[in-house]
């Protein structure tokens, strides 16, 4: 819907949309020059939900950043949970026993499907298509309850520990995803019908909110904006860590690089995340889910309740923090919304130095105004829902 | 480290002295550039034939106050989405001139980055389009992420912004005069 020959030549009027904008899910402000409804130029103003992520890293243990990192994309804190600890992980040199692997690899494509749902179920909601918003958000609950069962919360988990994991899986956790994943089938399989090939809603997604390959590389975008452009970079493939490289699956990529590619690429995900999911389950071998290194592992309660030497191992870790050794070293892995990276410093003290959170969102964000420009007013909705920016994460 | 990975001794032939030291700590690539012609450099990275960094990740600083000098050090993360192989650069910049050239000639995306640098860690960057406050609001003072910014300061409260183009609305305008009327006629 591209307004090219808009004959409404009226003086530009600036309009400010936002913070607090019914369609702008998350404060952010955009301050659009307008002619007629057709968007010249767009400001976008962030940083409404700021704050001070890094500087409150700086205060707190290694341990204590894990909470922290839970409310950057709250619609994924597992993967920030395991891209934080891989971060350590990867500065303090150590590797976590192939139990540990495998579920943190479970756990991020549960989180995956989580977010991927929130923000199409949500997108299309704005456009119209409730019934297609309550259908998604019913799968994502029961992807919530799956999280609720394991970790005991349901949007702020703090389930990744550095070196480990709070616990085990529950008994009864592959049954359960065996049989939310059938109900998640039959449910994207109605969304499917509903939207895919919906009048209304192709006219409203496809050929907006355009962006070239080259312009998407050239201004940093990765996950599912740039895949729609047909660049097929995942974090999983191109740099695989933890146990992706045993993984069987596809990227989804587009070609168009509009709204719709985005969309159902983010679709395709959901599928092969619940292939990855269920892989990883056959293949989940027994042992411990805890490395052997008494350094960064909590004592069992037993012994901290039993003996003097247990409670002081205990009382060091938490009062003083893990000790990591100084350096520095930046980690990444695929967020819900492309590349989410953790640039780590540390010198030698329980606390991080320094820490940083490369935000996917941020930087797609940074793009949003390329994205928009020549479209009309309407067309930042649905333009801005596939983006998924999340505050926590964007605002930091 | 004994032996520089072929790909750091390419980089190093192609950038000579613009590089000052090379290290591959926990296997990444890691190369410490000259601050001086900084944007040449990238541009010899990104349009390298055989190893053409031409996806810029992320940008940021980390403040090395009273540890070591120069004060800041700016990383950016480089991929080769065609090797698939990640280089970080650090930089070097001085408390006293902290002026780096900005990427956003070469890269669109450093915009956004580089005002974030700008806004937490007062580090300028030469050329660069719109160098504004991006996370924190314009009256702020100071840069938070510096390590002699303390981490409880207060900042002052800041008076109504006029914004030309602000809409207002006369009713509710007029609803608070009535109201503060009324209350100075009762005091």
């Amino acid at each position: 819907m591209k307004a090219d020959n808009l004959e409404l030549p009226h003086e530009i009027m600036e309009l400010q949309m936002g913070p607090s904008h019914p369609a702008t899910h998350g404060t952010i402000k955009f301050n659009l020059k307008l002619e007629g409804e057709k968007v010249l130029d767009c400001d976008v103003e962030l940083g409404f939900l700021h704050r001070g992520f890094d500087k409150s890293c700086e205060q707190a243990t290694w341990t204590q950043v894990i909470p922290y990192t839970d409310r950057l994309n709250y619609a994924s804190s597992l993967i920030n949970n395991v891209g934080y600890a891989l971060a350590v992980e990867k500065l303090i040199g150590v590797e976590t026993p192939l139990r540990c692997q495998y579920i943190r690899v479970i756990v991020s494509e549960l989180a995956r499907i989580f977010d991927h749902l929130t923000c199409c179920g949500m997108a299309a909601s704005e456009l119209g298509a409730i019934t297609v918003g309550f259908y998604m958000i019913e799968a994502r609950e029961l992807i919530t309850r799956i999280i609720e069962n394991l970790t005991g919360a349901r949007l702020t988990v703090t389930y990744v520990r550095i070196g480990g994991l709070k616990h085990d899986l529950p008994q009864d956790f592959a049954e359960r995803v065996t049989a939310t994943f059938a109900t998640i089938r039959k449910l994207l399989g109605d969304c499917d019908h509903l939207l895919s090939r919906n009048r209304i809603f192709l006219d409203r997604m496809s050929n907006v909110g355009v962006i070239s390959k080259e312009s998407a590389l050239n201004h940093s975008l990765t996950g599912p904006i740039l895949r729609a452009t047909g660049v097929d970079y995942d974090v999983r493939k191109a740099f695989p860590y933890l146990v992706y490289d045993r993984m069987n699956f596809e990227i989804p990529v587009g070609s168009h690089g509009d709204n719709y590619d985005r969309f159902l690429c983010r679709l395709g995900e959901i599928q092969e995340s619940m292939k990855i999911v269920e892989q990883a389950l056959r293949q989940l071998p027994v042992g411990p889910v805890w490395i052997d290194d008494a350094r960064f592992v909590l004592p069992e309660k037993e012994k901290v309740y039993g003996s003097i030497e247990g409670l002081m191992h205990h009382f060091k870790i938490i009062m003083e923090g893990i000790h990591v050794p100084a350096g520095e070293t930046y980690s990444a892995v695929e967020g819900g919304n492309g590349e989410l990276g953790f640039y780590v410093v540390s010198d030698g003290g329980g606390k991080p130095y320094r820490l940083r959170v490369r935000p996917p969102c941020f930087i797609a964000m940074g793009a949003f105004a390329e994205m928009i420009k020549g479209y009309m007013v309407a067309d930042i909705v649905p333009t801005f829902g596939m983006i998924n920016m999340i505050g926590g994460e964007c605002d930091r | 480290m004994a032996e520089a990975s072929p790909q750091l001794q390419h980089i190093q032939d192609r950038l000579g002295t613009k590089v000052l030291s090379a290290s591959q700590p926990q296997g990444d690539d890691v190369i410490m550039l000259d601050r001086a012609g900084l944007r040449e450099s990238f541009r010899v990275l990104k349009e390298d034939a055989e190893h053409c960094f031409n996806f810029l990740s992320d940008i940021t600083a980390v403040d090395y106050w009273q540890k070591q000098e120069p004060r800041f050090e700016l990383v950016y993360q480089l991929v080769s989405l065609k090797q698939r192989r990640r280089l970080r650069v650090r930089v070097g910049v001085p408390e006293s001139d902290p002026v780096v050239d900005s990427l956003t000639p070469l890269w669109s995306g450093a915009n956004f980055l580089e005002r974030e640098v700008w806004d937490l860690y007062g580090i300028r960057f030469n050329d660069h389009p719109d160098l504004r406050r991006i996370l924190l609001y314009d009256e702020f003072n100071g840069h938070p992420l510096r390590k002699d910014y303390p981490v409880n300061l207060c900042q002052p409260r800041v008076p109504e912004r006029h914004v030309d183009g602000t809409f207002v609305d006369e009713r509710s305008h007029n609803k608070l005069q009535r109201l503060q009327k009324t209350l100075a006629q009762k005091r």
